[in-house]
């Protein structure tokens, strides 16, 4: 049966919508560059080794065995074994999962406290916007690690105050951000109007400003998932992240450091995983960057 | 500009002194009460008794509050509870280990990142450039600790080049350069990445001004155009880099600090933490906090200087 010419246009117009489509996207940019490939690829396969952890890993990350502790990489152990003779590599993929989950979930805190305070900021009176500009510069004028440290140490330990303390002293950033966006569009034709027809400000800012001061802000989330992803590391390495015994790449380097002189292939393969993650990250964001942000397109 | 340069200060003396009140609160929330974390459960009524009035304790907060910001300003930081050595001397000795340690990797990063970015530059979109791109990523990303930790590895432990802990023989320079080495390295690496990218960005929009064409047109060599020329200007924007790492470079200090076993303020902060000796916590936060915000504002400024339409903002 012949298509009729109406379903032929159709057709047409589908894929020429779906190839249009596909040419502006954001997937389309970063597979045009090697780069953006190789960073695209080293992150799915560390996010499908941490969803699929309990499958991939060959033991129980936290399965003792004293008389096997600090061995090399052997066939049973591929990458050795630490001090309590728990297998490295079960322990570096499980260490994915926490690595990740700690990102995503205490940048997910930043953002929300970020976007509450960065629109009331920019939408409120000079005053409000001076007290909170003032509140994030202070936050911001401790050495982050440091900061971190002293609310460790003050909320105690557990993998919940963890992620509060990293999304706190990592939220002013993104605040200053949605600040400036909210500032420029405050101005607009359409916020004007809907102040003219008396919308309440609570809903001007969920409604108007909120959704469209959000753009800029994922960039700047892609690029700092490296960032936290080592924050969380370092903590962990200084015994204040993630509580013993859930593996995490920090603290198998830690109690690598600890034995260093015994065992080097906690440092190698933790930090290998390390290393590799913040690497993936980094190109990702900043291909993500370099395309979606208008004025570097250009250039 | 001298308004500007006026209220960029105040808002740096505000945040040192929001800074300071915040840093009280949080030392007052601390959980435990200090007095029986310091002489344990089993001291005496009168011990007890005369370590709350030595700290404090025993009066309001908000006086405790005022007599320490007054105490701060006159640069009397408290005595450390543990020894009885005042706070501030305690800083004094830590401290230039510290920005010895900062200033050394700046000085490092800039030594090889800059002649790399304008190497890059000049061969820009050859295969030389892309692998030095390639590199300058792979440094960026890669955490300052986990530097810190391979260095050791590889040429403490393996190679036997470099020694593994401490700052050396007080008194005795080369042994300290010495000591100072593979910190500097570590903390360094990610810094030559940024540094040379940077550096390769400005020397590329340099390259586009009239004068370098009129230079080039008056039959100049590339290279003396690139460096009798493009140089000078573009290594403006790495200064002010430089300015703002100083203060990033303070924290990222602490971990290889406590890697290296060195002396040094985020070391001491650390070990003050773990034995809950409050004061030195809290003085040895107030000097961090004021040297970033120094470092920051000194940045600040001098992007001021260099463009102008930042003043205004």
């Amino acid at each position: 049966m012949k298509a009729t010419a109406e379903e032929v246009d159709y057709r047409d117009n589908i894929f020429t919508r779906i190839k249009n489509r596909y040419k502006n996207s954001v997937v389309r940019y970063v597979f045009s560059e090697p780069m953006g490939i190789a960073s695209l690829i080293l992150v799915a396969l560390i996010i499908l080794i941490a969803v699929f952890a309990p499958f991939l890993a060959p033991r129980n990350p936290n399965e003792i065995d004293i008389i096997n502790s600090l061995e090399g990489p052997s066939r049973s152990n591929l990458m050795g074994t630490d001090n309590l003779g728990r297998d490295i590599m079960s322990r570096v993929i499980y260490g994915t999962r926490i690595a990740l989950f700690v990102a995503f979930s205490s940048m997910s805190i930043a953002v929300i406290i970020a976007l509450i305070l960065g629109v009331i900021a920019g939408y409120a009176s000079e005053g409000v916007d001076n007290f909170l500009l003032i509140m994030f510069d202070i936050i911001r004028s401790f050495p982050a690690l440091i900061l971190a440290i002293v609310f460790r140490v003050m909320v105690g330990q557990g993998l919940l105050g963890l992620i509060i303390i990293i999304g706190f002293t990592s939220f002013p950033g993104y605040a200053r951000l949605i600040r400036a966006q909210v500032l420029k569009i405050k101005k607009s034709e359409y916020v004007v109007a809907a102040q003219a027809l008396g919308v309440p400000a609570h809903k001007i800012m969920l409604r108007h400003l909120l959704p469209n001061a959000i753009g800029p802000l994922f960039i700047q989330i892609a690029m700092d998932v490296p960032v936290v992803i080592t924050f969380e590391a370092g903590l962990s390495f200084l015994g204040l992240g993630v509580p013993p015994p859930t593996p995490s790449w920090g603290s198998i380097l830690y109690t690598g450091y600890s034995y260093v002189r015994v065992s080097p292939w906690m440092i190698i393969f933790a930090g290998s995983a390390l290393a590799l993650a913040t690497l993936g990250f980094t190109i990702l964001g900043e291909t993500l960057r370099d395309n979606l942000d208008p004025k570097l397109r250009q250039n | 500009m001298l308004s500007y340069i006026f209220r960029r200060f105040m808002v740096t003396i505000i945040t040192v002194i929001g800074a300071m009140i915040l840093l009280f609160i949080f030392i007052q929330l601390l959980p435990g009460d200090p007095v029986s974390n310091l002489v344990g459960p089993r001291a005496s009524e009168a011990v007890i008794q005369t370590f709350r009035e030595r700290m404090m304790l025993d009066r309001p907060v908000y006086v405790q509050l005022g007599t320490f910001l007054l105490n701060v300003l006159r640069g009397d930081l408290g005595v450390d509870v543990l020894n009885h050595v005042p706070v501030s001397r305690l800083i004094m000795i830590n401290l230039p280990h510290t920005i010895l340690l900062a200033t050394s990797s700046i000085f490092f990063a800039c030594l090889l990142g800059i002649p790399l970015g304008v190497y890059a530059a000049a061969y820009r979109n050859t295969l030389a450039d892309k692998i030095l791109g390639v590199i300058s990523i792979s440094l960026i990303s890669l955490p300052a600790f986990l530097a810190g930790l391979f260095a050791l590895l590889i040429f403490s432990l393996n190679l036997r080049w470099f020694p593994m802990m401490g700052a050396g023989e007080s008194g005795n320079i080369l042994d300290q350069l010495y000591h100072l080495a593979l910190p500097t390295f570590s903390l360094a690496l990610g810094w030559i990445g940024y540094i040379a990218r940077i550096m390769r960005a400005s020397v590329l929009e340099e390259l586009t001004q009239d004068y370098v064409r009129t230079a080039r047109s008056k039959g100049l060599a590339e290279w003396v155009v690139i460096y009798k020329h493009v140089i000078r200007t573009s290594i403006i924007p790495v200064v002010c880099v430089v300015g703002l790492g100083f203060g990033t470079l303070l924290g990222g200090a602490v971990l290889i600090e406590i890697i290296f076993s060195r002396p040094g303020l985020g070391n001491l902060i650390y070990r003050a933490i773990e034995t809950r000796n409050f004061p030195v916590v809290q003085g040895g936060l107030i000097i961090a906090v004021f040297l970033y915000s120094l470092a920051n504002l000194l940045a600040d400024l001098s992007y001021g200087f260099i463009n102008p339409r930042l003043r205004s903002e």
